[in-house]
């Protein structure tokens, strides 16, 4: 077997295991929970053997030694490893606190990333290194850089369900924000459902699968009806969520999660993930830009984007120490921080133009 | 008298304005939604560029929001003087407000801890009471030894029938803040000293050319105060395919014409990842490019079949002699990239050198005899009837992109990096721990009282704590 069946079973595996933690967080049935946590084991397992396979075969092809054989060279590899270290992140959460809930909102994060992997057309095939490449650095910048996304992720994960279990007041500013925030992150979910099913479905050819498929079924369809009929539906969507989303409180709270717990999750990832991206994201680029290029910081699109993430955060930190800020207000500027690490992390490349092209599909 | 008196309120109220942190965050948003517009609007790129990426969203008014955004430094904005004073508010800002608050913090890491009464002792966070069967000079040795195994060194203070045990770690990371905080200053004086001192500049070395000077992005000649010379430039492919695999420049350094020996040798070579620094100036490789003249040399290794050996170099349209035979081959085309598409018609692919070919064409005695394209990286094309001819190499013709720095600040900015990630290593992953234990005499044993304080991760040292009362019950 080579790796990209492995990573065919991880990633059925995650999107299983999503399904199976909704369902447990709404049925509450605790075989439905140990299903939801086998299946996400295995698909862990799977992707830890790929990891391993692809590095083998990068190795083989690449020639250059192992240390030049880590399969982190593009954007399919980095968001495979993202995917990786989050659900390691929330294994660890789920063990160490004993509580499955947090999967139905962590393990979606996980999906989204696959689902853009599968119809963005993205290339997944392995090259070899090209000379920019080619440094130790690599390694130690990309590792880093994803492991404090991975961080990032799952506190905006516990600062959505801190929003949810705190407030409940349809007009107030903080339950408009997160309902707001949570029905466009499931707009766009299920809108990359809709393209996989429809294009997985309908178009078969490898070939049709060369060009992107992103909200090609949606909000980007040739059918402007489409396109508009798309919005709307989104818009009442993100309506619905504001209307019922005071559900997700009692349900949250009759896993006898506190909103002090969750508060305290966000705070700890980010305390993890702000200094490794500061070291690994920031320093680390810099250096192997100085290295590479000749410059440590060229307020590249992805460096400047980086450092807006890192003010977020700073701010965070501040906001928190020498403010007291703490409930709704922080939890909001975890979800501002999340926001804007997805834009370094994809919006840089997928819209920017850029040093840090590579990354790019 | 009066007069001072408004002078120091006047440093008051600048002292008071930069150590706000509602001006923190005003700068904060400021830079963060500016350099969100700086990397939406292309830098330094032709207007066009950005009046197209502008009328996506304005329409016919591009052109206008487009001279808008110029002349407010936008199209150069991360070198604008608005976005450097931004820079500089918030390095004021910073060191001020971090001066402000450092002498509390100050007082409290320069001082050790010292004993606590019994009722500073009952308002500490962490409390745990409990009896052990033991003398109180026994309980104050199995205490200490549970300390030390915990990591803690312990002190000892005499009171009334009894003593009390204290002992802290990690006083020092409650400056991790403000090491953080230096840091960010030292890396902006680095930059700073960089920009006045230091240079940034591009040049381009056709192989068997020298210079003394590089351009910087405005075209500006700046002397290097040395020669550098390009001996020989080479793109490596990896095998079958036009992915690079490494772009080589071999370079000399002269000094009045003489070369000088780095690292004992005269010629260095240079790839993306591996500069070379020379007099604090460094050459990066960067790009490269194809622009062969008359004056370009073929160079062959050419054997023939007797096995005779004999290096040639000839300009396009010259003729060489296969060793021991009376075969000439002459030098009538090249391609840089001979490529073949589907009906086997030959064309050239690329203008970089990807798939270098010399089409050959051979005569006996002045009599027409075979011809043959001779590629670079295919050596089956190389055989012909009477020898063996290897293409090495077309000299001179492609130059090597270099980019040129003097950065006199970078080591400040290294520094500035290494004392980053130790601050925050503090700030984050060690904490101020303290423990204070009573022991009095107590007619069943000892009577022992913890109490612990910790500025961060509490729950972390109650788990420790936790552990040394195991210890005391056991």
């Amino acid at each position: 077997m080579d790796s990209s069946q492995f990573f065919g079973i991880s990633s059925i595996a995650y999107i299983l295991a999503m399904v199976a933690y909704i369902a447990y967080l709404v049925f509450k049935n605790s075989t439905v929970g140990i299903i939801a946590t086998t299946i996400t084991s295995v698909g862990f397992v799977s992707q830890t053997i790929a990891f391993f396979i692809r590095g083998k075969e990068f190795y083989d092809i690449g020639q250059m030694g192992i240390m030049r054989a880590i399969p982190l060279t593009n954007l399919y590899e980095s968001l495979i490893f993202f995917v990786w270290c989050l659900i390691l992140g929330y294994l660890i959460i789920e063990w160490k606190y004993k509580n499955r809930s947090f999967g139905a909102f962590i393990t979606p994060i996980a999906g989204m990333a696959l689902a853009f992997i599968d119809i963005s057309g993205m290339d997944k095939n392995i090259h070899p290194l090209i000379p920019a490449l080619q440094s130790n650095w690599l390694l130690a910048h990309v590792t880093l850089s994803f492991i404090s996304y991975a961080t990032f992720a799952i506190s905006f994960a516990t600062a959505i369900m801190y929003l949810a279990v705190t407030t409940d007041n349809k007009k107030s500013g903080a339950y408009i924000f997160w309902t707001v925030t949570l029905g466009i992150f499931l707009s766009i979910l299920i809108a990359m459902g809709i393209d996989f099913l429809t294009f997985k479905i309908v178009v078969k050819t490898p070939e049709a699968f060369i060009k992107s498929y992103l909200f090609k079924a949606t909000f980007r369809s040739s059918s402007g009806m489409v396109v508009l009929f798309s919005y709307a539906l989104s818009g009442v969507f993100v309506f619905l969520v504001w209307r019922y989303g005071y559900a997700l409180k009692k349900l949250i709270e009759s896993f006898s999660i506190s909103y002090e717990l969750l508060d305290d999750l966000t705070y700890k990832n980010i305390a993890i993930g702000f200094p490794i991206f500061t070291l690994g994201g920031l320093i680390f680029g810099a250096i192997w830009a100085d290295q590479a290029w000749g410059r440590y910081w060229s307020w590249d699109p992805k460096e400047t984007w980086s450092l807006i993430t890192w003010f977020v955060y700073a701010f965070y930190l501040h906001a928190r120490f020498l403010r007291g800020w703490r409930g709704n207000k922080i939890a909001i500027v975890a979800v501002i921080g999340f926001v804007s690490t997805v834009f370094t992390y994809l919006g840089v490349n997928l819209l920017l133009s850029g040093l840090h092209s590579y990354g790019g599909m | 008298m009066s007069n001072k008196k408004q002078n120091q309120g006047i440093v008051n109220r600048v002292w008071n304005f930069f150590s706000s942190i509602t001006l923190a965050v005003v700068v904060f948003s400021i830079i963060s939604l500016t350099s969100i517009v700086g990397t939406i609007i292309e830098q330094g790129a032709e207007p066009e560029r950005n009046i197209k990426l502008l009328s996506k969203f304005f329409g016919e008014a591009s052109p206008t929001v487009f001279r808008i955004l110029d002349s407010l430094g936008f199209t150069n904005m991360f070198h604008s003087w608005w976005f450097i004073a931004l820079l500089f508010i918030f390095a004021a800002n910073l060191i001020i407000c971090s001066l402000d608050r450092l002498p509390r913090i100050w007082n409290m890491v320069k001082e050790p801890i010292k004993p606590i009464s019994h009722d500073v002792l009952n308002t500490m966070p962490i409390k745990k009471e409990m009896i052990l069967k033991e003398k109180l000079d026994n309980a104050k040795t199995t205490v200490e030894s549970l300390l030390r195994n915990i990591g803690f060194k312990a002190n000892v203070h005499i009171v009334d029938k009894g003593l009390q045990i204290y002992a802290e770690k990690g006083r020092l990371s409650r400056l991790g803040v403000y090491v953080t905080h230096f840091s960010i200053i030292l890396i902006l004086i680095g930059a700073v000293i960089g920009i006045f001192f230091g240079f940034n500049a591009s040049l381009n070395l056709l192989e068997g050319t020298t210079s003394a000077v590089a351009y910087t992005r405005n075209g500006k000649e700046i002397p290097l105060g040395f020669e550098i010379g390009c001996n020989d430039f080479e793109v490596s492919f990896y095998e079958n395919s036009d992915t690079p695999k490494a772009f080589k420049s071999w370079l000399t350094i002269l000094e009045n014409g003489r070369p000088v020996k780095i690292n004992g040798k005269e010629v260095t070579e240079i790839d993306v990842n591996r500069p070379l620094r020379y007099k604090g100036i460094t050459f990066y490789q960067s790009s490269y490019g194809f622009s062969p003249t008359k004056d370009s040399l073929f160079k062959f290794s050419v054997t023939s079949n007797n096995g005779k050996e004999q290096d040639i170099q000839i300009k396009f349209g010259e003729s060489f002699n296969i060793p021991d035979t009376n075969i000439m081959g002459k030098v009538s085309d090249f391609s840089p990239a001979l490529g073949i598409d589907e009906s086997g018609r030959l064309f050239t692919y690329a203008e970089m050198m990807n798939n270098p070919a010399v089409f050959v064409e051979f005569t006996e005695n002045g009599k027409p005899k075979y011809n043959q394209w001779i590629l670079k990286r295919y050596p089956q094309t190389w055989k012909v009837p009477d020898g063996i001819i290897e293409f090495k190499d077309l000299w001179g013709a492609q130059y090597t992109g270099l980019q040129v720095r003097k950065d006199p600040g970078v080591w400040i900015v290294y520094l500035g990096c290494i004392v980053m990630a130790i601050g925050l290593y503090a700030a984050f992953f060690m904490s101020h721990r303290r423990i204070w234990i009573n022991l009095n005499e107590d007619k069943n044993g000892t009577r022992i009282v913890i109490a612990a304080s910790v500025n961060k991760n509490k729950a972390a040292f109650e788990q420790k704590i936790e552990k040394l009362s195991g210890g005391l019950h056991g």
